[in-house]
């Protein structure tokens, strides 16, 4: 018995010593169920990041150590222990929605692991709860929804009617598109969440008759209702706006004709005019044979972003300090398909946001072709509420 | 308030009642006659609007792609109900509920490995995509207006083949009694097999006919499936004129309360308290209807057993 603890003890000293020169990634993210669509998309573009960069990421050994949090908080959080304890990452990333995030935290917090966001940022996170161990790569949770605000000044549209459905974030991004958006508000609904059938709310946006309609509803909602605003002939003289994972290409290929004419608002757009992006959106539809979406984008540019401050802290990702400072100007020095950005004490993106139209292309595809760049070097709002400065 | 916006808006819930019977009806006929809670009833569902994507991709033709989504699906219902469901009926509900729970999961991954965990396309066919103008002026989709006409009719054939027919009366008699039924000499075998599969067809016609103005996606079942239950235990379980009943009042009460319950509030509410209680009141409306209902009836409004 004595000789097996020894030996397991030798195991476990080899262990740790390949674990110094070796960088362990944790990806929990949403890869199953009605919604793991999102997740999938994350993932593909981070793993062509890294399979581009010969399998490392600033130069080291990269594992990715992938779990399902199946949309359930406690789930995440569970799996995020396992990572932490059994698996020894040294990052996170992955995590596709808010409340998930929200209940992972805390235990990311406790363990002072780093965790680059490639999807949700909550306001919770990067105002009064700022924390240097949290970097977002994507976007403040608000941004999309202030840009489509801002879009509908920009178009002179008088007054808008805006509906999302009855849970946090639908409240959030409404409050988003109301801080910029000048004109009146016909009317705030909130649907009910998984709403199927969305026709008394048409039937009342037709009689309101307004020059747009803001629309949050994310997922299989969003599919319902932009099909059936489309049907109820809605279309021809209200102008539907969205912001962009309501309306990329995991939707346009499940409502087809009907996007035409839509407009969104993203940080990223299929045909940036960068090589950066050019290479992206060349390898992604190589490699999945599909046109990558701004998730998958997200997904890319995490990765990338991992790499730049990997290599910048020479692989010390435990020199918390100097492995921070890499990190939070990695977004200047790395060539992500976004171009170069500068990230905000609170851990988010300064960055430009686009409006896309839904248009179809030479080869008959419908792609969100950018067709302006509506807010420029945008801040997160609750930036001002964090003590970091 | 117009007397448009009115009428449209009942147009609207006489609508989505019928878009919820096309579900109803399958799931009463299951649970009423075999006993048998069937929660995988919104996986057939989603393997027949699936089937109806690919159907529709392969032919070109919606109504081409339709028989042959409604037939693979009644097919994929039989098989299932040989192989795994007839074990179950003497069992009790935890045990059917568990075991279908698990198809759920089971099939859920299964859409996921042949098409993909995003949503698929389905479209309306071209000549239904817009809307029409109804006497009067109102605009109205005219894709919604085939779904009444579908809804109407599968009502009208269900109650011919359930109270005109030899085959409806054998369903009527297991549904009643099965033991009685079964020893005046009924395969009671065959009739299960045949009603699942009847079940399964219909709701490959609810997933077809749903698809173009729903996304089509992995997990499309559950969320209907909760509202199907809801107007089968209104309506008394195992009772097609209680599901058609069931789910037009479910249809008219969700819709009503979403489109007149704000408005209601705003006369004598401050707008603030109006906007906030008046969606949250319309989304619990229909569970309302159904404790309301079940207090007075606790056996539905048309139970099949006596």
């Amino acid at each position: 018995m004595k000789r097996f603890a020894g030996l397991a003890t030798a195991l476990l000293l080899a262990c740790n010593a390949q674990a110094a020169d070796q960088l362990k990634i944790g990806f929990l993210s949403t890869l199953s169920g009605p919604a793991g669509g999102i997740g999938v998309e994350i993932r593909d573009g981070f793993n062509l990041a890294l399979k581009l960069a010969g399998g490392k990421l600033g130069g080291m050994p990269t594992e990715v150590v992938i779990a399902d949090d199946t949309l359930n908080p406690d789930t995440g959080r569970q799996l995020a222990e396992r990572m932490l304890r059994r698996d020894r990452v040294n990052l996170m990333t992955g995590i596709v929605f808010s409340n998930v995030m929200l209940a992972v935290w805390p235990t990311l917090q406790q363990a002072k692991v780093f965790y680059v966001a490639p999807n949700a940022t909550p306001t919770a996170i990067t105002g009064k709860g700022c924390s240097p161990y949290f970097f977002s790569a994507s976007w403040p949770n608000e941004a999309h929804h202030e840009a489509a605000g801002e879009f509908a000044n920009s178009k002179g549209f008088k007054n808008a009617f805006l509906i999302a459905p009855n849970y946090p974030a639908g409240k959030d991004a409404l409050t988003g598109f109301k801080r910029m958006y000048k004109g009146a508000i016909v009317s705030e609904t909130y649907s009910k969440l998984n709403q199927l059938d969305y026709s008394a709310e048409l039937a009342q946006m037709r009689a309101a008759h307004p020059d747009a309609v803001y629309a949050f509803l994310p997922g299989g909602m969003g599919i319902n209702f932009i099909k059936q605003f489309v049907a109820a002939g809605l279309s021809k003289d209200t102008q539907l706006i969205v912001p962009g994972f309501a309306s990329d290409q995991d939707v346009v290929r499940a409502v087809g004709d009907p996007m035409l004419g839509l407009f969104d608002t993203s940080q990223w757009a299929y045909d940036l005019d960068n090589d950066a992006n050019r290479r992206f959106v060349n390898e992604f539809e190589k490699e999945y044979r599909r046109i990558p979406t701004l998730y998958a984008e997200q997904g890319y540019t995490a990765a990338l972003i991992i790499d730049q401050a990997v290599r910048d802290a020479k692989g010390k990702v435990e020199d918390e300090k100097a492995f921070h400072a890499a990190l939070m100007k990695a977004p200047e020095r790395a060539k992500t398909p976004r171009g170069k950005w500068k990230e905000a004490a609170n851990g988010t993106p300064i960055q430009d946001y686009y409006v896309r139209a839904l248009v179809k292309d030479r080869q008959g595809r419908i792609v969100n072709r950018k067709i302006a760049t509506i807010l420029h070097d945008h801040r997160d709002y609750w930036a001002k509420d964090c003590p970091m400065k | 308030m117009s007397a448009t916006l009115f009428l449209e808006q009942g147009l609207n819930g006489l609508q989505f009642g019928l878009m919820l019977f096309l579900l109803a009806a399958g799931l009463t006929l299951v649970f009423g006659i075999m006993d048998m809670i069937n929660l995988a009833h919104g996986s057939l569902y989603m393997v027949g609007a699936y089937l109806m994507a690919s159907f529709v991709q392969a032919t070109g033709s919606f109504w081409l792609a339709l028989p042959l989504a409604l037939a693979a699906t009644g097919v994929v219902g039989a098989l299932l109900e040989l192989t795994l469901l007839r074990r179950l009926y003497a069992r009790d509900h935890l045990t059917q509920v568990l075991a279908t729970f698990a198809i759920i999961l089971i099939a859920n991954e299964a859409v996921r490995l042949v098409w993909g965990s995003q949503p698929i396309l389905l479209n309306a066919p071209p000549s239904l995509t817009g809307p029409v103008t109804l006497p009067g002026g109102m605009q109205y989709a005219s894709y919604r207006l085939l779904i009444i006409g579908v809804g109407v009719a599968v009502a009208v054939l269900l109650y011919f083949l359930v109270a005109k027919t030899r085959v409806g009366m054998l369903v009527r008699a297991g549904a009643s009694n099965r033991e009685m039924a079964r020893a005046m000499g009924v395969d009671i075998g065959r009739l299960f097999t045949g009603v699942f599969a009847l079940g399964a067809a219909l709701c490959a016609l609810a997933g077809a006919m749903l698809g173009p103005i729903l996304a089509v996606q992995v997990g499309m079942g559950e969320n209907i499936l909760i509202l199907a239950f809801v107007v089968i235990v209104i309506g008394g379980i195992g009772s097609i004129r209680g599901a058609l009943v069931g789910s037009l009042l479910v249809g008219i009460v969700d819709t009503g309360g979403r489109a007149f319950l704000p408005l209601l509030f705003g006369t004598f509410l401050p707008p603030q308290m109006a906007s906030a209680a008046g969606p949250a009141i319309a989304s619990v409306l229909i569970y309302l209807l159904m404790a309301v209902v079940l207090y007075f009836r606790p056996q539905g409004l048309f139970p099949a057993r006596g």
